[in-house]
């Protein structure tokens, strides 16, 4: 075998080595296809794997970790919370609605395998500034991408409920699009990958196979070349009501006893979901070709197993249960084509008409795949852009900033962007997109849950340890902040190239990070996906983990939302600053400087909030709740005002940062991001017991101000630093966003 | 009263519409599938939103080829309440149940939001209950809801009282900036000659409980019921 054609499928002399030692001989064009895209980065985890085994998985409410299509979690009622978080960041920058789009279709796919009934999306988005030299260009990514989530979300019909979006230099050549979805199953009923029953029929239904998705790195054999030149693009298409009427049929047919597994097609095609199945049943499968409805003639059994054609999925059955089967597909105008059986060999065993042209061990295309512990180094730039002088800043008026913040891409309203999602259908959502968690209830039953997604990738930037603690307790504060209970997460890992020492770690770094705080806060991770060389041009994105986090409200009815409730309520923050400015909004918006130490954590107190929060929203005893991350105290005060209608408030803070630093401390105390901070607000008589609660569980906590009136005026030791009109306020955060849309337009 | 609820391939507010008739109002509920060719006896005929049979040629232009529409038709040929909701709507309009047709909205977005519409005709099976001028807060989830007819259909269907919804602001007035796809004179929903079919782009069925921020949708269903109790007061009568 020569390098070239090692190179094109991304394989190393070593690992062609191994290929041959698995089998005990050369392998053929199709076999060393089939590995490649099996052993890649994607597929086999093989950065990453060693460094994921220190997250926690186990929970008592735990159904499924990772290793399936999706996680489950209990949540009571003999029901489960089916939820996964996925990347689809490359495609995206290439085509950004189609990108977007196969991205939520591939993560739906994920859950309705599980046998769940998919009940919301979110996404979290990051890309380049909105202006600037790659303006232009962010733009249309951005609306693209945007589109593209709508087109696929609405059209199939699942609520999108919630997310973040957030801009930064380093997304400009290489946005981030990871999505989430959560369903819900029978607890007793979750539908594994799984292949077994020797004889037992394995039927392929959904869209037929085409030549698209077949990777750059693994397209061709020279063989190939000679054959087509034609160059297809590597990104696919989705097409939602294909993956409509594959969901509807799928999960009538779970209904049966006659399903033995499922998996969907997705990266590596029918490649990966044969060999998973078999490997996860122990057992074989052998498939032919010929049977795999095909949108192209003459298609190699290369190009076939190697397609990633959109909306597929591969099941496996109880033999003599085929017309039943075959009759639920038909019902949605699906066609069911039994392609192959499972085997008791634990071979993968391709045949196209008859020939055998692959036959690997399953077990060496899955589990015996490359595990690298690639080397690690401290990247040096670390040292430099950690020192922050705060000396040589020039301050402001607070007032100017607080303005300038609420415009903000990162800060302003969504709306712009989720007015073109259906938060709604399926008649679930309390609480909508744009709130600081996605509430959705449980039909039949009195609960909800509530997600929320959160990574900030500067914060990991500075530290990507502490990024990655604050990324998961900040998912789990909000939706705590929701009044739930946090009980899952799901985490999507983005991060340049494994192979550069100081890239690996930063990953590694962040891991140990999001494990620490993952038992600290007693949240397992049920599964998840890693993105690496998301970089462009040798310029890797932020270090940016993407945490979700799956809350349970007990009781839907006592769902928070931020928005001040009532005019004379009692404003209490739960928590302390201390004047943290490193990394935050304010720095690099106003100071343009992304330096610093990234907010502190003591997981501890975060937990102790966190317990807090729920057992003063069962009690009743909180109108609302809101935490302070970007743009602080301030622009989380303006954020409780906004939606009421313009109901103003009066706050005064106590200064965080000390004498020293004078010309510092309106900024600090207002703008600072000090972690694990809340405000939230109760009627007045009812601040005492939600204080008692507070001191009883060691959170610092303080009535700072009252609701009231038509302005925020918020004040430090006393002196006014911000005073404004709340509809002005508002104004500004929420037509910032659609502004340099209109810009576009024009 | 026993609601039909017709599903195509592609529907995806047809729980929604059962939920809201039967675990919201108590009434009875049944979904038909398109390839059926009886409503089984239903009372009131509900066309959901969604995007049937992928809405790929044009939004509803493929349902009205489905099984079922015969005997929609001929239901709603003998007086029985129809209500088309979203692309339901856009089903009755390809089906010719009734007049004009749709183009995307005014900036080529999707659109979900709440909304705020005057009821104008109270004279329909779905209006009932409700005032003249009433205003509902009734979510839109949308990309092809600008209502279009010819200028002659407009005006006919003004002239015979035909608009049942129009958009408005908060107080009432119907204006440019109140409408939020472009529809040709804030029309909303509109109805047939005989008031019995009646289509409109905003989703009543999102709107039935206030824990989801708003129950105005509910008067719809509840006129619904409140007709046929009448109808059938009658027939025994």
């Amino acid at each position: 075998m020569n390098d070239e054609v090692l190179e094109r499928h991304g394989l190393t002399r070593e690992e062609y080595d191994r290929i041959v030692r698995a089998l005990g001989r050369e392998p053929s064009e199709t076999e060393i296809g089939i590995f490649s895209v099996m052993w890649s980065e994607h597929c086999s985890y093989k950065s990453s794997r060693v460094h994921l085994k220190k997250l926690p998985t186990r929970g008592p409410r735990v159904l499924q970790g990772p290793g399936e299509n999706a996680g489950a979690v209990d949540i009571g009622d003999g029901l489960a919370a089916v939820f996964k978080i996925e990347s689809h960041n490359h495609p995206s920058f290439i085509e950004p609605y189609q990108g977007a789009a196969t991205g939520v279709g591939g993560i739906i796919r994920d859950i309705f395998t599980m046998g769940a009934r998919p009940i919301a999306l979110l996404n979290a988005l990051r890309f380049g500034p909105l202006d600037g030299p790659d303006g232009v260009r962010t733009r249309r990514i951005m609306d693209g991408v945007v589109r593209g989530i709508g087109g696929y979300g609405n059209s199939i019909g699942i609520a999108t409920v919630g997310g973040e979006v957030a801009f930064d230099e380093p997304y400009a050549g290489n946005p981030l699009v990871n999505v989430l979805c959560l369903g819900v199953a029978p607890a007793n009923a979750l539908v594994k990958g799984t292949a077994s029953g020797i004889g037992n029929p394995v039927y392929y239904v959904g869209a037929k196979t085409g030549r698209d998705g077949i990777h750059g790195a693994t397209m061709a054999s020279a063989e190939f070349d000679d054959r087509s030149a034609e160059k297809r693009p590597a990104v696919q298409v989705g097409d939602p009501f294909m993956e409509k009427l594959l969901l509807e049929a799928c999960l009538e047919l779970m209904q049966t006893d006659a399903l033995i597994g499922v998996q969907d097609m997705g990266a590596a095609g029918l490649t990966c979901s044969t060999c998973e199945m078999g490997a996860r049943g122990g057992a074989g499968v052998e498939i032919d070709v010929m049977h795999v409805p095909q949108r192209e003639t003459g298609m190699t059994p290369y190009e076939i197993m190697l397609s990633e054609s959109q909306e597929r999925m591969l099941l496996v059955v109880k033999k003599g249960r085929e017309a039943e089967v075959e009759r639920i597909f038909e019902k949605w105008d699906l066609h069911a084509s039994r392609i192959g059986e499972v085997t008791a060999d634990g071979l993968l065993r391709v045949k196209d008409r008859g020939r055998v042209v692959a036959e690997i061990p399953n077990r060496a295309l899955v589990d015996e795949a490359p595990v690298y512990n690639r080397p690690v180094k401290r990247p040096a730039y670390l040292d430099e852009v950690r020192a922050l002088d705060v000396a040589s800043l020039t301050i402001g008026r607070p007032a100017a900033d607080f303005r300038r913040l609420l415009a903000s891409p990162t800060i302003a309203s969504k709306a712009w962007v989720y007015r073109q999602y259906d938060t709604m259908v399926r008649t679930n959502t309390i609480a909508a997109a744009g709130l600081t968690a996605g509430v959705v209830r449980i039909k039949g039953t009195e609960r909800a849950l509530a997600i929320s997604t959160d990574g900030n990738g500067r914060y990991c930037y500075l530290d990507p340890r502490r990024g990655a603690m604050l990324a998961l307790a900040e998912a789990a504060r909000n939706v705590a902040c929701a009044g739930a209970v946090p009980i899952g997460a799901t985490n999507c890992l983005n991060f340049g190239n494994p192979e550069r020492p100081e890239i690996m770690w930063q990953f590694v770094e962040a891991v140990e990070g999001l494990a620490e705080a993952c038992r600290a806060l007693d949240i397992p991770i049920t599964g998840g996906n890693v993105s690496l060389y998301n970089e462009t041009d040798g310029r890797a994105i932020y270090p940016t983990p993407v945490i979700g986090v799956v809350g349970l409200i007990e009781h839907a009815s006592r769902t928070l939302t931020r928005a001040f409730a009532a005019d004379g309520s009692s404003i209490i923050l739960l928590g302390e600053g201390t004047g943290e400015l490193g990394g935050s909004e304010y720095l690099k918006l106003v100071h343009n400087r992304v330096r610093g130490e990234c907010p502190s954590i003591d997981l501890a107190r975060e937990r102790a909030l966190q317990a807090l929060l729920a057992r003063a929203a069962a009690d009743g005893l909180l109108l609302s709740a809101h935490d302070c991350s970007d743009g602080g105290v301030a622009v989380a005060l303006a954020e409780c005002c906004f939606d009421t209608g313009g109901l103003g408030a009066v706050v005064d803070l106590t200064p965080e940062l000390s004498a020293s630093h004078e010309n510092l401390v309106s900024a600090a105390t207002l703008f600072g991001e000090s972690a694990s901070r809340v405000v939230v607000s109760s009627r007045v008589g009812d601040e005492p017991r939600v204080l008692e609660l507070a001191a009883t569980r060691g959170v610092p906590a303080r009535v700072i101000g009252r609701t009231g009136g038509t302005r925020l005026r918020v004040g430090v030791a006393g002196a006014v630093a911000i005073d404004c009109a709340v509809a002005e306020a508002e104004q500004i955060w929420s037509g910032a966003l659609e502004m340099f849309f209109r810009r576009t337009a024009a | 009263m026993k609601f039909a609820v017709v599903v195509f391939p592609g529907s995806n507010c047809d729980d929604d519409s059962y939920h809201a008739a039967k675990h919201v109002l108590g009434q009875e509920a049944e979904f038909i599938w398109h390839k059926e060719t009886s409503l089984k006896g239903a009372d009131v005929v509900i066309l959901p939103g969604g995007f049937a049979h992928g809405d790929y040629l044009r939004t509803g232009a493929l349902a009205r080829f489905s099984p079922i529409m015969g005997a929609v038709a001929e239901f709603a040929k003998r007086g029985g309440p129809v209500l088309g909701i979203c692309n339901g709507f856009q089903i009755l309009l390809e089906a010719g149940f009734l007049p004009g047709a749709m183009l995307r909205n005014r900036d080529l977005k999707f659109h979900c939001e709440h909304v705020i519409v005057r009821v104008e005709q109270t004279e329909t099976p779905f209006t009932l209950r409700a005032a003249k001028g009433q205003r509902l807060r009734i979510p839109i989830a949308h990309g092809e809801g600008n209502y279009y007819a010819p200028a002659d259909v407009v005006q006919q269907l003004e002239s015979s009282g035909r608009v049942v919804f129009r958009y408005c602001d908060e107080r009432g007035d119907v204006t440019e900036r109140a409408n939020p796809n472009g529809a040709v004179n804030g029309i909303a929903g509109i109805c047939n000659e005989a008031r019995n079919v009646v289509g409109l782009m905003p989703h009543p069925e999102r709107a039935c409980e206030g824990a989801l921020g708003s129950a105005d949708g509910l008067i719809l269903f509840e006129s619904a019921v409140a007709a046929m109790a009448q109808e059938g007061v009658m027939r025994t009568a």
